[in-house]
């Protein structure tokens, strides 16, 4: 018997695993799947992750909701790795900022603008699908997510009362009009995807790494996401970083903390 | 605007053994009934080992103030609006710790029996359990229902926590009292606690220090408990399975893809793959970790493709040879039932074991179990949160494990359509059932498939053609047959009237001898298709489920077809005065005035009658036969027009 034969599966090939079995059983039952990439770390790998699982190939589109106020490394990231991996990107521009609901407060509104822009996404390609790299780490209200998550007709989440979701027996609902969330990551903290791209070599936006004592740790649009005070500028250097943290992830995130439940309004009314 | 967040330094008290390898946290769920103090546990928990991130306690202070409350434990979990003004857990979520030995994941589960399917979501994920029960109020409803839901979930390992140890003086005969009754109950399933600790959650008194009230007690903190849990035995020395999730084709090469569920495989072995029991030899693996890849275990997703041209579908189970699963046409399962409208002797479900998807009817209730004293309930259907033992009849055989063997290939997901409603551990084929005894040999035809076809000039097919009675279904396929057969085709129509007087005429309408009829007809159709004939098979089959067994016999060759036309119209034309008689209640069971048709959600044709005329449907028809069946130029043999 082999060395590997007998290797146990560590934590991260277990993971992978799991994740490639959702993919593949999103792949069975949905037709028209989509990918959200948001050009941030979690989504990189979830590229990675569906590569492997169609054994090379990304059979569906892959879906960026432009605001036109991503930072230049990100577009430039884009551009060329649309081209490398092959991507069928769909890159429609979000609704302005007019168009969103007034009474959220102004980070959250910028936000919002995504949930338009993922609406008309929706209207236009009509996925019955969308893969998204959410994880239940970051924010107390996805941490309640399903893997497999039904959306109403206005893309709405109805977080109190989801479908259960045991033994991989998923609960897929297709509704006409309206469409499901998969959630292939939704088990991954953030120091396993860390760990992950390091043991994949997964390619990422370099303002992840620290410039100056300052890196981004979470990656959104300008103006709306903050740098942290770090001088992390390896990926050793940030898994090491984040082992000792007790800063949560989105702290430089201003959407999540203008009201106390100003997240979860973006999240039931479609938001990621 | 939020201020730059600042990463803090390391923590003064450096953690004593930082895991540099990912290591997999030890997934715990906390359930109990509601008010017990599950969330205010694992609050204190999180507190007590420091593990809350920044500002998180501040904000916690901030919203139970603005509440007019103080400081509770349980807006940690319930983070959405609806728990927090109700002051109830309605869903279960997750939350990360670590102690000096290995990292968690806490589970948490709420109380409510309304909110059982969340209990048993986040249950499910679990390696090990803390049941927690109330010093005053001993073992409550959900205390039962939660520990019978563990065993059934397979999550044998419990830590019972006696809490509110604090409103019974920390005395000693309390902490005895729920201890033996809750290991009374616990041992009549086959279950024995690992530690039963008597502790307070809103003081802290045994969670991760040792309580000075409580001397007496000897036993582990709640935090020395988990860390002396030992982890789950690996999967790999069981028996190989691998449930085939899809098939991929790469080249001229097919691949099953799918997860290793038990054991391990290797290039070489030789396979059976069940049902069917056809032989097969691995050719490649393929995990994802590159070229050569020689081996794959229990736990990785893998793609393996068969040296033979073996008939690959999703739902097989791919054993070693000499080791597949068993086969029944009957079941006896234990199961739970979370959907609000009860289940009852008669009912249709889908069995959804692994990925493979089996109609099947509710026999009979062995038992339903009164959760209350685990006696025989004296019902006649299983309500929401309910338990119990059932057989479950298929049409077609089901590959399985005893759940005692093999616990991943002998349990089911239970689902009304495409909605999962329940859950169950297989404990056999049922008795006096008429299993399949191994895998039946089939002899070949003289004639190979290939040969036929190249005779016709196209392929062989099920054209299924489902829709209400006077949706045309029969109309349109007559004239289809009549116009192919003109042009050389070879094409037959099995109509379900005309069946119903002969094949089928022991049959009536019950959901047990619907099932049994489109069974027998979808078998006929799949023998006439495999020699070379297009079926043209015309039957209202109301049902998803009854369509989706349809497909299952008949695999690749099968085209549904809806006939589309609403029941107003049907009712219009009524050609055979059967909605009249329905109505005046002659009928009973009939569909689209008393029985439901349920619309096909993803057909590969629709003919809508009530749109277009019966000659503009039937060349429809007709076109998407000619597309899809019939050979081209270059297969050698001239496409009839």
């Amino acid at each position: 018997m082999s060395s590997l034969d007998q290797q146990h599966l560590d934590h991260l090939d277990q993971l992978e695993a799991q994740s490639i079995y959702i993919l593949r059983e999103a792949r069975v039952r949905l037709k028209r799947l989509g990918l959200l990439w948001s050009l941030g770390k979690d989504s990189n790998v979830l590229i990675w992750l569906c590569r492997k699982a169609f054994l090379g190939e990304l059979p569906f589109p892959v879906a960026h909701l432009d605001t036109g106020l991503e930072f230049p490394e990100s577009y430039e990231f884009r551009d060329r790795y649309t081209k490398e991996w092959g991507l069928n990107l769909i890159k429609d521009e979000c609704p302005p900022i007019e168009m969103t609901d007034p009474t959220l407060p102004p980070g959250t509104r910028v936000a919002a603008r995504k949930s338009l822009g993922l609406a008309a996404a929706l209207e236009k390609y009509q996925f019955d699908g969308l893969i998204t790299g959410i994880r239940r780490d970051e924010q107390a209200t996805r941490a309640k997510e399903r893997i497999f998550s039904p959306r109403g007709l206005d893309g709405s989440w109805q977080a109190a009362n989801q479908p259960p979701e045991f033994w991989d027996q998923f609960t897929i609902e297709r509704a006409p009009g309206t469409h499901m969330r998969v959630h292939p990551l939704l088990a991954w903290t953030e120091l396993d995807v860390w760990r992950y791209i390091q043991r994949e070599e997964i390619p990422l936006v370099p303002l992840y790494f620290a410039k100056d004592g300052k890196r981004f740790r979470s990656l959104g649009e300008i103006g709306i996401t903050f740098p942290v005070d770090s001088n992390a500028s390896t990926i050793e250097e940030i898994i090491e970083e984040l082992e000792n943290t007790r800063t949560p992830e989105r702290a430089g995130r201003s959407m999540d903390h203008e009201a106390e439940d100003a997240f979860e309004r973006l999240r039931t009314t479609g938001y990621l | 605007m939020a201020p730059a967040a600042t990463l803090a330094a390391p923590r003064a008290e450096a953690p004593v053994l930082a895991p540099r390898k990912a290591q997999a946290p030890y997934p715990i769920v906390i359930v109990g009934h509601v008010d017990h103090g599950k969330s205010t546990l694992i609050g204190r928990l999180l507190h007590d080992t420091d593990s809350l991130p920044e500002g998180r306690l501040a904000e916690l202070q901030k919203v139970s103030s603005q509440r007019g409350l103080e400081l509770e434990w349980s807006f940690l979990l319930d983070a959405l609006q609806i728990e927090r003004d109700q002051g109830i857990t309605l869903d279960t979520t997750r939350i990360w710790f670590k102690t000096a030995k290995r990292p968690y994941v806490i589970i948490d589960a709420p109380g409510h029996r309304e909110f059982l399917r969340n209990m048993v979501t986040g249950a499910s994920g679990a390696d090990a359990a803390v049941l927690v029960t109330d010093a005053e109020r001993g073992v409550s409803e959900q205390t039962r229902r939660h520990a019978y839901l563990l065993s059934l979930l397979g999550v044998t390992k419990v830590i019972v926590a006696v809490n509110k140890m604090d409103l019974m003086g920390h005395a000693e005969a309390a902490w005895q009292a729920v201890k033996d009754e809750v290991s009374a109950y616990l041992a009549k399933l086959g279950m024995q606690p690992l530690y039963v600790i008597p502790l307070s959650a809103r003081h802290g008194d045994n969670i991760a220090t040792r309580s000075q009230q409580m001397g007496w007690y000897q036993g582990p903190t709640l935090l020395e408990a988990l860390d002396l849990l030992t982890p789950p035995a690996g999967r790999a020395d069981a028996t190989f399975r691998m449930p085939i999730q899809d098939v991929y084709r790469r080249g001229d090469r097919r691949m099953a893809v799918g997860r290793i569920e038990t054991g391990r495989i290797r290039l070489g072995d030789k396979v059976e793959i069940a049902p069917t029991g056809q032989p097969a030899t691995v050719a490649s693996i393929d995990t994802g970790r590159g070229d050569g890849e020689q081996f794959a275990r229990a736990g990785q997703s893998a793609a393996i493709s068969f040296i033979e041209d073996a008939a690959l579908a999703r739902g097989q189970i791919i054993a070693p040879a000499g080791h597949m699963p068993h086969l029944a046409l009957a079941l006896r399962v234990r199961a739970f039932w979370l959907d609000s409208e009860p289940l009852v002797v008669g009912s249709r479900l889908t069995l959804r074991l692994t990925t493979a998807e089996h109609a099947v009817v509710v026999e009979k209730f062995e038992r339903i179990v009164d959760v209350e004293n685990l006696n025989d309930a004296d019902t006649q259907e299983l309500g929401q949160g309910g338990i119990a033992e059932i057989v479950l009849r298929s049409a077609a055989p089901i590959a399985f494990d005893p759940h005692t063997d093999l616990p991943i290939t002998g349990r089911a997901g239970l689902a009304r359509g495409t909605r999962i409603v329940g859950g169950a551990v297989v404990l056999g084929a049922a008795e006096n059932a008429a299993s399949v005894k191994g895998p039946v040999t089939a002899v070949d035809s003289s004639v190979d498939r290939a040969a036929f076809e190249a005779r016709n000039g196209h392929r062989g097919g099920v054209l299924w053609l489902s829709g209400l009675s006077g949706a045309g279904k029969s109309t349109v396929a007559m004239g289809a047959q009549r116009r192919l057969f003109d042009d050389g085709w070879r094409v037959l129509v099995l109509d379900g009237d005309n069946l119903r007087k002969g094949l089928n005429k022991d049959l009536g309408f019950s959901p047990a001898e619907r099932l049994e009829n489109v069974r027998r007809v979808a078998e006929v159709a799949k023998l006439m298709a495999e020699n070379g004939s297009v079926v043209l098979v015309s039957l209202i089959s109301p049902t998803a489920e009854l369509r989706a067994l349809a497909r299952s016999i008949i695999g690749d060759g099968f085209h549904e077809v809806w006939v589309k036309a609403d029941v107003n119209t049907c009712a219009q034309r009524d050609p055979k005065g059967l909605y009249a008689a329905a109505r005046d209640g002659k009928i009973a069971q009939f569909t689209g005035v008393s029985a439901p048709f349920e619309a096909p959600t993803s057909p590969d044709l629709v003919l809508d009658t009530a749109e277009f005329d019966i000659p503009t449907t039937t060349e429809l028809l007709i076109a998407h036969i000619r597309r899809n069946l019939a050979l081209d130029q270059a297969d050698g043999h001239a496409v009839g027009i």
